[in-house]
């Protein structure tokens, strides 16, 4: 019985928070700014035409890159924006349980992302008409995107608990991200492994988002690279519910 | 009934407040008042379970607000100060959310909405979205957002705050009709509201309840309570005193407003319990003084208030 009420709050936080998404027009504009930037990355950058390859790493290799300001953007406004506006008073004194709200709010934000991803699907096509790619690969590559945008996403969620500021949310939430991916940068753990022990070099980019999304990227899906991710995710959520029992008025 | 037993919240080493215990029974309409600061809203945020308490607990019909929270929450409604609503859904769509995170679903959702819609007022401006609309009609689409569920307790912080005479008017009513099956606890800092509305009030100041009564009863203790306010229309004050003095009862009288040709006096009795009124009268009749006005003092709210908040603080 709670377990299907707890699914029905899930539901309602989570269509709110996602047609709010919808109501203002940020959402088109950061969907639009994720797919021209893509795009340009792609075809500019990486020269996906000029390499003549019929795969998509040009594309996918990007993506930590631009998840990295994209998603803190997304996430900013989820809990800063109820704090500024009050009405977290309202919704954590509605009979709803604080996880409920917190994972209505992930999920909505990722399913936003999710339809970003969704739209890049011209890519995909292009690649058909030029080639035939290994559409395990492409498929492995879109899983792991979508994975590394939830933990990023996770990571966006507590910071925008913090405070009632959406700008400190996003810096805060866009440094961390930043670290979290050049822990497994190779320029970064080249310096790394010059002088620290072995042991700490491979736990740094253990901990790293882009170790566990470049097999993913390359069509590989690991079960240990799925299990990071979901673990980054609960780890950051829980934490996120930590911050909002603790300062729940400030 | 809603029972609040010795509640105390710390912030830092500042008690805000201070060991407060009340009940409120079904059918009663408690007004909380107090100076601002004075620990009204945090008293209220504890009983609705949106901060924990530092001692003490909340007990709304039977259920803790902590350890039997969800179960709690569903029997409150609650209108939190500036009533805060999301300022980009329209007042349906809000109402719609609300109602979903209230357990409704379906027709039976969409019957709800219609009806708090209508109940409130709220049927001109039904798709328009919310920042669009006037600080009246948010606090009253906050307002419909309590009421929504029918529930058996309601708390309201400031309800009427914001609002023009006419708003306020209505919001009363609403409140009033709603009385007879709920237990409603409000907070405000206007005194008319509580004589107009509570049928009991609660004072508090630093974190304390310094006065627990009903509104004639903390009018009563007004130091004007009983005294007899005549007013004179071109009459010499020596003349209404030598007649005045001569009244068995009569205590101190004190010259309220000499401004010529009117003179305003206040009688005050000797015992506060003994009614002075009719041997006022009688005796200005026997010297043949005719009064412009006289009336019966009952004491008034706003004095009771300031002697009481502030000799404690």
């Amino acid at each position: 019985m709670r377990v299907r009420e707890s699914f029905t709050n899930i539901k309602v936080i989570f269509g709110r928070e996602l047609a709010g998404y919808f109501n203002s027009a940020v959402a088109y504009v950061l969907l639009f700014f994720f797919l021209m930037v893509v795009g340009f990355f792609t075809f500019y950058i990486s020269r996906f035409y000029e390499a003549g390859q019929a795969d998509l790493r040009s594309f996918f290799q990007w993506f930590p890159w631009i998840f990295m300001i994209l998603i803190p953007a997304v996430a900013m406004r989820l809990w800063a924006e109820e704090r500024r506006l009050g009405t977290i008073e309202l919704i954590l004194t509605f009979p709803v349980a604080v996880y409920e709200v917190i994972f209505g709010k992930f999920l909505a934000a990722w399913v936003f992302i999710g339809i970003g991803l969704v739209l890049t699907f011209p890519m995909v096509l292009t690649t058909i008409y030029l080639g035939q790619p290994d559409l395990g690969a492409v498929f492995c590559g879109y899983v792991g995107s979508f994975l590394l945008a939830g933990g990023m996403l996770s990571v966006g969620c507590m910071t925008s608990s913090l405070s009632r500021s959406q700008v400190i949310s996003f810096i805060i939430a866009a440094v961390l991200c930043l670290v979290f991916v050049l822990a497994g940068f190779p320029p970064v753990t080249n310096v790394l492994s010059d002088w620290a022990p072995i042991w700490l070099v491979k736990l740094v980019a253990g901990s790293s988002f882009l170790t566990h999304y470049i097999s993913m990227e390359r069509g590989v899906i690991d079960i240990r690279d799925i299990v990071y991710y979901l673990s980054v995710i609960f780890f950051m959520l829980f934490v996120n519910a930590l911050i909002i029992q603790s300062r729940k008025a400030s | 009934m809603i029972e609040v037993r010795n509640l105390t919240k710390v912030f830092g080493n500042r008690k805000v407040v201070d060991d407060i215990s009340f009940r409120v029974k079904k059918g009663e309409i408690l007004g909380f008042l107090g100076p601002n600061g004075a620990g009204k809203s945090t008293t209220m945020r504890m009983v609705t379970g949106f901060i924990p308490a530092t001692s003490g607990k909340a007990v709304i019909g039977g259920s803790d607000i902590v350890s039997q929270s969800l179960a709690a929450r569903k029997k409150i409604g609650y209108l939190p100060e500036n009533a805060p609503v999301y300022p980009d859904m329209t007042v349906h769509g809000y109402l719609s959310f609300c109602a979903g995170i209230r357990g409704f679903a379906g027709t039976e959702k969409n019957r709800v909405v219609t009806e708090t819609i209508d109940k409130c007022f709220l049927g001109e401006v039904v798709h328009q979205t919310i920042n669009t609309l006037s600080k009246g009609f948010r606090q009253r689409v906050c307002f419909a957002q309590s009421i929504l569920h029918d529930p058996e307790y309601l708390i309201l912080d400031e309800p009427t705050d914001g609002l023009d005479p006419n708003q306020k008017h209505e919001v009363r009513q609403m409140i009033r009709q709603m009385s007879a099956s709920k237990t409603i606890i409000l907070s405000t800092h206007i005194l008319d509201e509580v004589e107009a509305l509570c049928t009991r009030a609660i004072i508090i100041a630093g974190g304390k309840i310094v006065a627990d009564d009903t509104p004639a009863g903390l009018k009563s203790r007004s130091a004007k309570h009983g005294s007899v306010f005549v007013q004179f229309c071109e009459t010499e004050l020596s003349a209404v005193e030598a007649c005045l003095n001569e009244v068995d009862g009569v205590g101190t009288i004190e010259v309220a407003d000499s401004e010529l040709p009117t003179l305003t006096v206040r009688v005050y009795p000797a015992s506060p319990e003994k009614s002075v009124a009719e041997k006022v009268m009688a005796a200005l009749n026997r010297a043949d003084i005719a009064p412009a006005a006289l009336f019966v003092e009952q004491g008034r709210m706003d004095e009771v208030f300031r002697s009481i908040t502030i000799d404690q603080v």
